[in-house]
């Protein structure tokens, strides 16, 4: 972009870096290693003169994976930003430029950044793109997100379109649009990356992304064990992991050692959750990044852990070849039918044992939190559990209010608490 | 056997209740301060109640602490409880055939489904005052009324006027636009009472109304609102003179369940 468009994104103060973290286990560290290379790469490649790639959380990585192009992911690099409480002042310096405050904050991060408006989180500070690859499956902000990007840059948009599904079932007719979306996108990237398309690449590519997708289906099926040997919260990290680098091997190598920790725990009888376990809950929704130890203190105080969330089902897929995965991509939380979206959530709160669901109704997130109110009663109707929600935002603070929440939580345990009390008695 | 002693109280965002019962059936004394979290309200409050009462505090066998500021009171409360669970004891203890609690007060809306005295779900309002006591008061201020007097007014109402706008700030600048044009400010206030109750019966509706319906927290003192929203819910709706001392009833009741088990 033009160095006078750069002048206009001035930001108002940063926020303070944060301290180093806690020390973690061996499988954790992996994964937080795994996610430091996929950023680490970038920068190098930008380096070394070759071309770096925005990717959305669910455009099929395989791609990109097979032609040894870098990429980068904008919703985790605007999750960490969030984390790290520069959101605020990333969305504020998005909406100076004109996008409107309505949009999700995600977007609205990583529009500022694209701007050039630089994140004090040093460790999401990503180089700016050479190209962007855009798949509207998990969210329809992000083909305007993208599109402005590309305009802002003046560079490639490689799109694939995922329309909503009404059906729960893909028709063979989707899977061939897409299927032509995914060999239109292969011809794009080869000229981005300057090299022809492998299939053998492809192939283990693709065997990467499936074993991952089963190791973190397995890490996620730890949480069924009662008491969990972890707390549901770490899913929320390991996340990243899922989102920028399934296609590589030392991801799934990652989740596997994470997953015989978790074995080891559930031997011992141990748990890596810094509480007794009391009740268990499905959290709805991406949290409110910004907001974590504030999200995480309720929880905690009242013996609530976190043992669903829709993210196990929704990133958890294994295909076998191109037409499968087609198929497979069509499935994100926002590109299915509301009857499947119940379907997945009320699958891991019986198999997860819950016995309560905490609804966050996202404002950067309409087409998820739209239907939430819905979900919700039928949640209630279908797994006699208390539900609660509350407002909140996955990246800009101003949409969330502590003393409301931490009532909504409160009332939800006080409810769970009544409900276990009756079921005992009818036992 | 000694009489037990146990006090609720419940601290809300515009104002500070207390309530003090003996053996968690007998009113004994109540207080009311128009002032809520934040303020020397809940500690002006429980004086007033101890006084009213002719006791102690060191006479309470419980003490329990609801509402908005219910955290704020670790040194006289023994236990913090939600104004959910506390406002779904109260209406059971009033009406024992209750299963949908409206609970409209200061800056939010609850609607609470009942089981057996017990609260089994609930809904609240999101991140907007909208429908709430607060509404009312900015209403009432704009039309230069006393916010006990709207109801009155409000009955005296012969032509409709829509306040359709569900945000606080530009349902004011409706308001003002509807005293521009010479509306009668009965006819407004009518419109306002059906506003809330519009608002709230969308709430009311994702978690099912069912009979008995009871209305708490002080907007049921407004007998406008409870009419327009008996309309619009299409369920005839219980109140009762303690309506505001609902949330420190409950609390007074756990407090007795906690001080006795």
């Amino acid at each position: 972009m033009a160095e006078n468009e750069k002048a206009t994104a001035a930001a108002p103060e940063a926020a303070p870096v944060k301290k180093a973290p806690k020390p973690v286990s061996p499988g954790t560290q992996a994964l937080r290693d795994v996610v430091t290379k996929v950023y680490a790469a970038a920068w190098d490649a930008k380096k070394a003169g070759r071309p770096v790639g925005w990717s959305s959380s669910k455009f099929p990585c395989e791609i990109a994976e097979a032609l040894g192009l870098a990429v980068v992911y904008p919703e985790n690099q605007a999750a960490g930003i969030g984390a790290q409480h520069d959101g605020q002042r990333m969305c504020e310096s998005a909406e100076s430029l004109g996008f409107d405050p309505d949009i999700c904050g995600y977007a609205r991060i990583s529009l500022a950044y694209s701007a050039g408006v630089e994140t004090t989180n040093e460790s999401r500070r990503v180089p700016m793109p050479d190209f962007v690859l855009c798949c509207n499956n998990i969210c329809n902000c992000m083909t305007k997100w993208y599109e402005n990007i590309a305009r802002m840059h003046n560079i490639p948009l490689i799109m694939i379109d995922v329309p909503y599904n009404n059906e729960v079932t893909v028709s063979d007719s989707q899977v061939a649009y897409i299927r032509g979306q995914f060999d239109d996108a292969i011809k794009q990237m080869e000229k981005i990356a300057g090299v022809k398309f492998d299939e053998k690449k492809f192939e283990q590519a693709c065997a990467n992304a499936n074993r991952t997708a089963k190791a973190w289906l397995t890490v996620c099926d730890y949480l069924q064990y009662k008491p969990a040997p972890m707390s549901g919260f770490d899913l929320f990290n390991h996340m990243a992991d899922v989102v920028t680098a399934r296609g590589k091997v030392e991801t799934a190598e990652a989740f596997e050692l994470l997953a015989s920790e978790l074995e080891q725990h559930v031997k011992n009888g141990t748990s890596t959750a810094p509480f007794p376990e009391q009740y268990r809950v499905m959290f709805e929704g991406i949290p409110c990044w910004p907001n974590l130890r504030t999200l995480f203190k309720p929880l905690k105080a009242n013996g609530v852990n976190v043992t669903a969330v829709v993210y196990a089902p929704a990133f958890g897929f294994v295909y076998n070849g191109l037409d499968e995965m087609a198929r497979a991509y069509c499935k994100a939380p926002n590109s299915v039918c509301i009857e499947q979206g119940v379907d997945w959530r009320e699958g891991i709160c019986r198999e997860n044992k819950v016995d309560g669901v905490l609804v966050h109704y996202n404002r950067s997130c309409k087409p998820w939190s739209g239907y939430m109110a819905e979900m919700q009663r039928r949640f209630t109707k279908d797994l006699g559990v208390p539900c609660a929600g509350f407002d909140g935002d996955q990246a800009d603070p101003r949409n969330f209010n502590e003393a409301q929440y931490e009532t909504r939580v409160q009332g939800l345990v006080e409810a769970m608490e009544e409900n276990k009390k009756q079921k005992e008695a009818r036992a | 056997m000694n009489n037990i002693y146990t006090m609720g109280i419940d601290v809300g965002s515009t104002a500070s209740k207390c309530l003090i019962l003996k053996d968690g059936s007998e009113i004994v004394a109540k207080s009311l301060v128009d002032v809520g979290a934040g303020t020397s309200g809940p500690t002006r409050a429980i004086a007033e109640v101890l006084e009213a009462a002719g006791m102690k505090k060191e006479d309470m066998a419980f003490i329990l602490a609801t509402g908005y500021g219910r955290n704020s009171l670790d040194d006289i409360a023994d236990h913090q409880m939600s104004e959910l669970s506390c406002h779904a004891k109260g209406a059971f203890f009033l009406f024992p055939d209750v299963h949908t609690v409206i609970d409209i007060g200061g800056q939010d809306v609850k609607i609470l489904e009942i089981e057996n005295g017990v609260m089994v779900n609930f809904a609240m309002n999101d991140k907007c005052a909208a429908g709430t006591g607060r509404f009312l008061d900015v209403m009432a201020r704009v039309l230069e009324v006393k916010v006990e007097d709207l109801a009155d007014l409000g009955a005296q109402s012969t032509k409709n006027v829509e306040i359709s706008s569900t945000c606080t700030v530009f349902a004011e600048s409706e308001v003002i636009s509807q005293l521009a044009k010479g509306s009668d400010k009965r006819d407004i206030i009518h419109g306002i009472h059906k506003s809330v109750a519009s608002r709230v019966v969308g709430l009311a509706n994702r978690i099912g109304v069912r009979d008995a319906v009871v209305m708490t927290g002080g907007v049921a003192q407004n007998g406008g609102v409870v009419s327009a929203l008996q309309e619009a819910l299409g369920h005839p709706i219980h109140t009762s003179p303690l309506t505001q001392y609902n949330g420190a009833l409950g609390a007074a009741l756990f407090a007795w369940q906690k001080a006795t088990k």
